[in-house]
């Protein structure tokens, strides 16, 4: 697959289609992806890499290249190109700019995962059928992939790409994930237990703002956490339940916007399980209005920046709630 | 630094009585930024306001406090107050500290905290103020009525006799609405057509007015002074232009069975009809659901015989789109259906009939030509019951929670014709109370009762069955008499619970005005502003508003009207200044203002900007339209970066409103 990606990048940065190219390199580690532009063969060449480590989400990435001259090769995995769609829709990226290649996924793993399985000395990664083929400094180790995947690939929502140009590998489909289960068991505690569940890890929390610099959707010219007339950056929490609110205030900002891409989880330093906060804003708006994927088409009205006659009433939500 | 003054109104004893005033004026005076605090007891009278003009004056007040009644009641007087020795009338806020406070506590502590909680979020609100320029918007001289009954036409007519354009929308192929079905009117027993009639042609005639017959309303945009309507003109497949009504087509279609709805499906009409003699318009109708041409392509008789070439087949739904100012409803209602009143027969016999259905059988313009017969058999009935309060004043869940108000006053009406016509008829009328307050009303009850002989039974029907002789046994019980009482009736005359009509609801939602729970139009204040929707410019004409006889409807239709020229006469309405405003540095362009923005008041526009790095970036970034903004702040909710905000409802006054509330 990197072999193809790579000869195709090359095509299209020499016949000019492109004059750069979005993709992943590999940082001080094999497992330390990192997003990377690339202006030539010889760049590509010696620092283009994908594989099963490569799970960063290059749309977001779009925002600052469209506004540069030029056009830009991006690749894009499935479930990347849901927010692709989605900033398209709320005019974040320059459609003209882009030059989009879908890209199969079959799930990605990463060092961290392997790590705590037992795995040491990882210097690549290869995908046999079913199995990662791990190659360390002590020889190739095998593992499931069941037992290596990262969690939202687990419950993977789509193999389809909703946006591209062209398309690399065949193109999959819309899946039956079970993404919403945990959601429907915290829905199943008592408040009491969920606010203790939530306590215990938003506790944990560090304030690195990963979460909200690697979304996509947090794409504003200035978050309001930084944003000195909001009366809320640069304050030191009160307590600690405020520096939870962050996260709180966070998943509201991205409701009904979110593609569920899963990125916030992937980057906490903290295992958070944060993107659970936005899925049960999602399997809210699937309930109340009927089944809505952000980013699936573009230029949709998202059911909370619509009104349609047939929308639920507030007292339906309110009983809801109430049982 | 600001210079705050505080001003406690005790509004007599509605708030002292809850709230220690003087504890509130003392609290508030050491709140940082307060120069003068005081109360008062009618701040809202002449002294009142001279008090507050005074303190402006004296201490240089730059914002003013109000702590009194909700100020949807007197924000407005205060603001005019403060703007007459100089403020600017956006320096002032007011804490309600009456409807929100005194009015629902009973502890006077409890009532005395909340009220100087209020107090200290009024002062950090009003510590964020700015002063702000109301703009204008032109007012577009033309009404809009909607439904054109007796309400309607009333309305429409007194509009157009000041001078103003006027367009009826009606549902139906002519106006007229219910009054044209009834047969006669209490207490004057008039007839119905002969004052109606009149009226209606005068609507047809009066220059000024436009009716849309057979239409409905399909969009309405915009806001008081500037509403652009969409009216759907339904496909009547009759050019009504070139239709004369003389009604050849009517006689010769080959479709004879198509119920009459006119005659509440009592006699049959033709596929092409109109409705009946004195339809305005009178223009010929194809009912698309009988005709036969329309449905197989066979016939086009109608075609033939029109000497006027008015037949369309192809005629098409026309959407017009008009721009308005004001906005009158006037929908009016409809009887219940009776099939859940089982208990009455109402489907198991057609003797047993509602009171509309009765005028239909007493009309001259009826099924029967005017002469009172048994729907099943066409006999003379010699004993008639008349069952009250079907549907009315029922907690059941059956029917309606409230009196329908007009069904006493017409039941006494058909008692008293039916015995001045037909003397050897017995007739019982079943009530629960009889409600007859108004002008010649319970006169005309009392002679009901004693002049012609009806007997009056205070009791209710507890089971109609009609019987295989055509006889239908009525059991009912007298309260006053403790009696059971079995009466073989030829006819049952039932008088349903009217509601307002189907088309009601969707349109409130169109205009964004509000309804009770009955789907009946809600006033702006029950008592003060009765004509008026809350929504601006929208007035509410005849029963859409609640039950009404046509007496009332008619005082109400004229009463929207003076509303709807007071507001026509004006060239320009001041308009809100708190519109929002979009901060374009940290706009992000992502359109989501934009599609909640129920004004279509926010557009994009592409802007060049000078970055912190010395370049200049094109960004997109939203604008708004002041003139169009009615300051609702969806928008301020739905932006994702806080880059909206509202003028005099700032995201960082609200904040420091909630902070005062939460201090301790």
């Amino acid at each position: 697959m990197q072999g193809m990606m790579l000869n195709r990048a090359k095509e299209l940065l020499g016949n000019g289609t492109v004059n750069r190219v979005l993709g992943w390199q590999a940082g001080e580690f094999v497992y330390d992806i990192t997003p990377a532009i690339f202006e030539s063969a010889e760049e590509l060449d010696a620092n283009f890499v994908y594989n099963a480590f490569c799970g960063n989400n290059l749309s977001k990435y779009l925002i600052k290249e469209t506004l540069k001259d030029g056009k830009v090769l991006v690749f894009l995995k499935p479930c990347d190109t849901y927010s692709f769609n989605q900033l398209l829709t709320e005019h974040r990226i320059d459609r003209e700019k882009v030059y989009v290649i879908g890209i199969p996924c079959d799930g990605k793993t990463s060092g961290e995962v392997l790590k705590s399985k037992g795995m040491t000395g990882i210097t690549g990664i290869r995908e046999e059928g079913e199995e990662f083929v791990v190659e360390t400094i002590y020889g190739d180790e095998k593992i499931a992939k069941a037992d290596a995947l990262e969690e939202r690939c687990l419950t993977c929502k789509s193999k389809k790409h909703v946006a591209y140009d062209e398309l690399i590998g065949e193109d999959g489909e819309v899946l039956d994930s079970h993404r919403f289960d945990m959601v429907a068991q915290l829905e199943a505690m008592t408040p009491d237990e969920r606010f203790a569940f939530w306590r215990s890890q938003l506790s944990k929390c560090i304030r690195c703002n990963a979460c909200r610099n690697v979304c996509p959707a947090c794409s504003c010219e200035k978050c309001v956490f930084d944003n000195p007339n909001s009366g809320i950056s640069q304050k030191a929490a009160a307590d600690s339940f405020e520096e939870n609110m962050f996260h709180i205030i966070r998943a509201f900002h991205v409701a009904g916007r979110c593609t569920d891409c899963g990125e916030c989880s992937r980057v906490c330093p903290q295992n958070i399980p944060l993107h659970l906060l936005n899925r049960k804003f999602i399997k809210d708006i699937n309930e109340l209005y009927g089944d809505y994927q952000a980013g699936a088409e573009v230029g949709t009205r998202a059911p909370l920046t619509n009104f349609t006659k047939g929308d639920v009433e507030p007292s339906i939500v309110y009983h809801r709630e109430g049982k | 630094m600001q210079k705050i003054g505080v001003f406690v109104c005790w509004c007599g004893s509605n708030i002292a009585q809850t709230v220690d005033v003087q504890a509130v004026s003392d609290a508030l005076a050491k709140e940082p930024g307060v120069v003068y605090s005081t109360n008062y007891q009618y701040m809202c009278s002449e002294a009142g306001q001279n008090l507050i003009k005074d303190a402006v004056k004296e201490y240089g007040l730059t914002g003013v406090v109000i702590c009194s009644c909700s100020p949807r009641m007197h924000e407005a007087t205060f603001r005019k107050a403060v703007a007459s020795v100089g403020l600017n009338p956006y320096m002032l806020e007011v804490a309600n500290i009456r409807e929100q406070c005194s009015w629902i506590h009973k502890d006077k502590a409890v009532g005395t905290e909340k009220a100087i909680i209020m107090g200290r979020a009024a002062i950090a609100k009003v510590m964020l103020n700015t002063p702000l320029q109301a703009g204008e918007s032109p007012v577009t001289k033309r009404a809009l009525v909607i439904g054109g009954g007796i309400a309607g036409i009333q309305t429409a007519l007194d509009i157009a006799e000041a001078g103003f354009d006027v367009d009826i929308v009606e549902k139906n192929p002519t106006i007229g609405g219910k009054m044209t079905q009834i047969d006669k009117t209490f207490p004057t027993l008039d007839c119905a057509a002969c004052i109606l009639t009149p009226k209606m042609v005068d609507c047809a005639q009066n220059e000024k007015i436009h009716i849309y017959s057979y239409s409905e309303v399909a969009e309405v945009k915009g806001f008081v002074g500037n509403f652009s309507v969409k009216i759907n003109k339904k496909a009547r497949y009759v050019d009504e232009n070139k239709c004369t009504g003389c009604g050849e087509c009517t006689t010769k279609c080959p479709m004879k069975n198509v119920p009459n709805e006119f005659n509440l499906g009592m006699d049959n009409r033709r596929a092409i009809y109109i409705p009946f003699a004195q339809a305005v318009p009178k223009v010929a109708t194809i009912d698309p659901n009988y005709c036969n041409m329309l449905k197989n392509g066979k016939c086009g008789l109608c075609a033939k015989v029109c000497g006027a070439g008015a037949i369309d087949y192809k005629q098409k739904d026309q959407i017009v789109e008009e721009k308005y100012g004001a906005i009158v409803v006037a929908t009016g209602y409809n009887p219940i259906k009776l099939d859940k009143f089982d208990e009455f027969g109402y489907s198991l016999s057609k003797d047993v009939i509602s009171s509309l259905e009765f005028e239909r059988l007493t009309n001259a313009a009826g099924p029967t030509s005017g002469t009172l017969l048994r729907p099943s058999d066409g006999k003379h009935p010699h004993t008639i019951v008349f069952v009250q309060c079907v549907g009315s004043r029922d907690t059941s869940g059956c029917g309606k929670p409230y009196c329908s108000k007009i069904c006493c006053m017409y039941t006494a009406k058909h008692a008293m014709l039916t015995r001045e016509k037909y003397p050897d008829t017995d007739v019982y009328v079943f009530y629960i109370d009889v409600r007859s307050p108004g002008k010649n009303y319970d006169e005309f009850y009392r002679r009901a009762v004693e002049q012609y002989g009806v007997h009056y039974i205070k009791g209710m029907v507890g089971k109609v069955a009609p019987r295989a002789d055509g006889k239908i046994l009525v059991q009912a019980s007298d309260l006053l008499a403790g009696d059971q009482l079995h009466i073989e009736a030829d006819l049952v005359v039932l008088a349903a619970a009217i509601e307002p009509d189907k088309t009601a609801r969707p349109l409130a939602t169109m205009l964004t005005a509000s309804m009770d729970t009955n789907d009946f139009f809600t006033e702006a204040h029950a008592k003060l502003r009765p004509v008026e929707s809350p929504t601006a410019g929208i007035f509410l004409s005849g029963a859409c508003q609640g039950p009404k006889d046509i007496p009332d409807t008619v005082s109400q239709a004229s009463a929207a009207a003076a509303k709807v020229i007071g507001l026509l006469v004006k060239d320009k309405l001041t308009t809100n200044p708190c519109t929002a405003q979009p901060n374009e540095m940290m706009c992000n362009g992502c359109s989501s203002c934009e599609k909640v923005c129920p004004y279509g008041a926010i557009t994009y526009v592409d802007k060049e900007f000078r970055m912190p790095d010395r370049t200049t970036r094109v960004r997109r970034v939203a604008s708004v339209n002041p003139a169009v903004c009615q300051g609702c702040g969806a928008c301020t909710v739905a932006c994702p970066s806080g880059a909206m905000d509202l003028k005099g409802f700032s995201n960082s006054q609200i904040m420091a409103e909630v902070d005062a509330i939460c201090q301790m």
